[in-house]
C-alpha cells in the first residue's frame, strides 16, 4: 500500500487489523502491531515524504504471524543506532517511535542508507 | 471537514472521540479545545476515549498537549475509558501520559474533575486523591 498522506494511514491500519484478526491475534497483540505500524507509517510520512507499506502473513512451525515492511526512498538515517535511542529526534518530537516500535513487536530490523532511503521490517508473532 | 464536537456541561467540557483520529483532525481538536476553554472559562475537560482503539505517540502527544494547555488556562483534563489493550500498549511504547488524570468512565471522570475543581478553589485541602 502506498502511503503518501496522513489520511492513508487509517485504511492501512484497518487492513492490518483485518490481517491480525485473521491470524487470530489477541486484542492486545493486535493493538501493539497496529500502534507500531502507525509509528512507522508516520515516520515515513514525516521524514521521507511517504513510501510503501507491505503486509504479509507468515508462519514458522505452528506459529503464525504478521510481517510488515515499510520502504521509503527518503533521505535515510545517518546514525541508525542513535535514531533507535529513546528520546532521539530530529523532528522536535519525543523520539519514541523507533525504540517504542521495537518494544512492541517480536522482531525488528532497520536498514537505512543516506540519500537512498530506509526500510523497516517488523514481525509480530501471534503469541509473541 | 469532519470535526469533533465539544459539549459544554456547566463548567466542564466533554469531548467524545468516536473515530480513529488522523493527524489534522487531532490537531484541530487541540486548537478547538483551547479556544473553547478560553471562551467559556471552563474549569475541566473530559475526554472520552473508550471508542479509541489505537493511541500512538502522535495521539498521545496531542492528549498531553491538551492537558498542558488546559492547565495553563486553569482547567484540569481527565481522560476516561482507555481500553486495557491501549493502556498496555502505551506503557510498552514508553509513552507516559504525564500530567493527564484518568478515570474508568465518564461518571467517575466527572466526579474526579468536580473534586479537583473544588480542591483548587480551597488550596488548604491539600490531600487530593488523584488516582482511582
Ligand atoms: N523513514 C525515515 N527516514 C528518515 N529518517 C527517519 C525515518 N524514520 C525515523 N527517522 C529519524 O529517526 C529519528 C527517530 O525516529 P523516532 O520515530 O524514534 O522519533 P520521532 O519520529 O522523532 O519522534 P516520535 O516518533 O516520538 O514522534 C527521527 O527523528 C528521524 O530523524
Ligand atoms: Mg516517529
Amino acid at each position: 500500500m502506498t502511503i503518501t498522506r496522513e489520511v492513508d494511514v487509517i485504511p492501512f491500519r484497518n487492513r492490518l487489523k483485518e490481517y491480525a484478526v485473521k491470524v487470530g491475534m489477541s486484542l492486545v497483540n493486535q493493538t501493539k502491531i497496529i500502534t507500531a505500524a502507525s509509528e512507522l507509517a508516520r515516520n515515513m510520512l514525516k521524514y521521507a515524504g511517504g513510501g510503501n507499506a507491505v503486509i504479509e502473513v507468515i508462519s514458522k512451525g505452528r506459529e503464525n504471524g504478521i510481517k510488515l515492511i515499510f520502504i521509503d526512498k527518503g533521505p535515510g538515517i545517518p546514525d541508525v543506532k542513535l535514531a533507535m535511542k529513546d528520546g532521539f529526534s530530529t523532528g522536535k518530537s519525543l523520539g519514541l517511535g523507533l525504540p517504542g516500535t521495537k518494544r512492541l513487536v517480536s522482531e525488528f530490523d532497520i536498514q537505512s542508507e543516506v540519500g537512498k532511503g530506509t526500510t523497516v521490517t517488523v514481525i509480530k508473532w501471534k503469541n509473541g | 471537514m469532519e470535526k469533533i464536537p465539544i459539549l459544554r456541561m456547566g463548567s466542564l467540557l466533554l469531548v467524545t472521540i468516536q473515530v480513529d483520529l488522523y493527524d489534522r483532525l487531532a490537531e484541530n481538536l487541540e486548537a478547538d479545545l483551547v479556544q473553547t476553554i478560553n471562551k467559556t472559562g471552563a474549569k475541566g475537560v473530559l475526554i472520552d476515549i473508550s471508542a479509541v482503539s489505537i493511541i500512538d505517540s502522535f495521539m498521545g502527544r496531542i492528549i498531553g498537549n491538551i492537558a498542558t494547555m488546559s492547565k495553563i488556562l486553569d482547567a484540569e483534563t481527565v481522560v476516561v475509558g482507555m481500553q486495557p489493550a491501549v493502556a498496555i500498549t502505551l506503557v510498552e511504547l514508553g509513552l507516559p501520559l504525564k500530567g493527564v488524570l484518568s478515570a474508568l468512565n465518564v461518571e467517575k471522570g466527572i466526579e474526579l474533575l468536580t473534586r479537583k475543581i473544588a480542591d483548587d478553589k480551597e488550596p488548604e485541602d491539600a490531600d487530593d486523591g488523584d488516582s482511582e
